[in-house]
């Protein structure tokens, strides 16, 4: 398998063993790292609607991979999938294969693994934004306390929000809690991060400082699948764009193919509306 | 208004079992509310219809009846129970079904993604209703909790029909012994049900005003 070495920034073919086999079978060329999370002829029905329709797709280790379509397409709940927030009918999650639990002590386990940041923060309301962050850390992985607030003020501190610590969320900011809750998934040192639209719910002025946090935690090598409309965020970060519409992913492309490129009308059709903005 | 000075100790015998009991039946009704109101939510279907199922039947028996089963049929059938430990465990479980419909009504207040938030960061079941949910569903529901606490206060009442010598049996017993002065003593029993749950209403105010969960 061929492995991405974060501090060389790409995959080095050099350092290739021979039994090595060739990177996965795609032609997208910035796939690294061995398969992290494997997608595979999952459906799922929401009454008559077809919510998911034969999905497959692999993440590695390392990617970031950008879900973008038109609303009611899906891909909030292919994200919520993933984490088995919403079940499915029928297919297979893997996750670092290991195959998505039922619920109980393996679900929280695996959930304890990978973060989750949601279209509107769901930070805990009763607890301060210390709290929030060392919450999971003292409770699941059972850290002392004096450690796990150390971390979390580290994390804090690196998404700007340390000097708010001891305040509820609803005295801060939109941008400020989603910046905490991106610490709080950071807080369990998750192998992947999910993110449901994690700007759509912030004002315009608020938005850049979450994407900056976003970038930021992309360049670092943290493996994420992020459903959003921001362009620039997925230009600038993303690996791969997964194009979704009415349950189907449509269209799969490196984000400068899929944005100045894209193959289906559908992309093309949804592309010219949110540009038209 | 002299017979009532005159019997304060008799009063006093009977208020402070009114306390005992609503003290001890209402932790014990919170305790046993907080476990149906959890069952209720659980995923397991049985747990659910267990819950459902209790609370329709409890809530809908008159305290009458309750007490009727603690406090005679028991004994009948064999049980060794001290009639106030009777009239304790029928107010309990009397209780518990509107404790427990009144915090399902916070829980359902509770956004749905603070549980969504709670299990994906690998909390399990048990630890998203204790930390997350019920402290904020605690927080929502004291104004409906202490309606219940009140209307507790008040059903202890029924407890001096079933040999438990509490305000409402110390008020027959001197009105009794002072047929010139019922309605005076009737008042100054009343007036003592007030002292409990006038400042019940307060402290839930000042709870609620501090308690807030901010959204």
């Amino acid at each position: 398998m061929l492995r991405w070495h974060p501090a060389s920034g790409s995959p080095s073919f050099g350092d290739m063993e021979p039994t090595q086999q060739a990177p996965a079978t795609s032609n997208i060329s910035v796939r690294r790292g061995e398969p992290l999370v494997v997608i595979d002829k999952v459906d799922k029905h929401f009454g008559d609607l077809h919510v998911l329709n034969d999905i497959n797709t692999v993440v590695n280790r390392g990617e970031v991979v950008v879900v973008i379509g038109p609303s009611g397409s899906g891909k909030s709940t292919l994200c919520r999938a993933i984490n088995r927030l919403e079940t499915i009918d029928s297919g297979t999650i893997t996750i670092d294969g290991e195959r998505l639990p039922e619920e109980g002590a393996a679900l929280a386990k695996l959930r304890a693994d990978v973060g989750m940041v949601f279209q509107s923060f769901n930070l805990f309301a009763h607890k301060t934004v210390l709290e929030n962050v060392t919450l999971a850390p003292i409770r699941v992985k059972k850290m002392s306390r004096k450690d796990a607030e150390a971390k979390a003020m580290q994390l804090l501190e690196r998404v700007g929000v340390a000097n708010q610590a001891k305040k509820l969320p609803a005295q801060l900011s939109g941008g400020q809690q989603q910046r905490v809750a991106i610490a709080r998934s950071l807080a369990m040192t998750p192998k992947l991060i999910l993110m449901d639209e994690p700007t759509s719910a912030l004002d315009p002025e608020m938005i850049n400082e979450v994407l900056d946090v976003m970038v930021g935690l992309a360049q670092e090598g943290m493996t994420m699948i992020v459903v959003t409309h921001e362009m620039g965020f997925a230009r600038k970060a993303a690996d791969r764009v997964l194009f979704m519409s009415d349950g189907k992913i449509v269209e799969e492309a490196a984000p400068a193919d899929f944005f100045d490129n894209p193959q289906t009308d559908r992309a093309k059709d949804f592309l010219s509306k949110i540009l038209e903005r | 208004m002299d017979a009532v000075i005159e019997n304060l100790p008799t009063y006093w015998r009977g208020f402070t079992m009114t306390l005992q009991l609503l003290v001890v039946s209402g932790v014990a009704a919170l305790v046993l509310g907080t476990i149906i109101a959890a069952m209720r939510i659980s995923p397991v279907a049985s747990l659910r219809g267990f819950a459902m199922v209790y609370t329709e039947l409890v809530r809908n028996t008159p305290l009458t009846l309750v007490l009727f089963f603690t406090a005679i049929i028991l004994p009948y059938l064999g049980s060794r129970l001290d009639y106030i430990v009777a009239a304790m465990i029928g107010l309990s479980v009397y209780t518990s079904p509107f404790v427990a419909e009144a915090l399902r009504s916070g829980i359902n207040g509770v956004p749905v993604g603070q549980a969504e938030a709670a299990r994906s960061v690998g909390l399990g079941f048990g630890q998203t209703v204790s930390l997350i949910v019920m402290p904020q569903a605690f927080r929502m529901t004291i104004p409906p909790l202490i309606n219940v606490f009140i209307a507790l206060t008040k059903n202890t009442s029924v407890a001096g029909g079933f040999f438990v010598f509490e305000l409402f049996a110390a008020a027959r017993e001197l009105a009794n012994a002072n047929g010139d002065a019922v309605i005076a003593i009737l008042l100054g029993a009343a007036t003592l049900y007030l002292v409990v749950t006038i400042p019940l209403g307060v402290i839930a105010a000042q709870l609620e005003r501090k308690w807030v969960v901010q959204r």
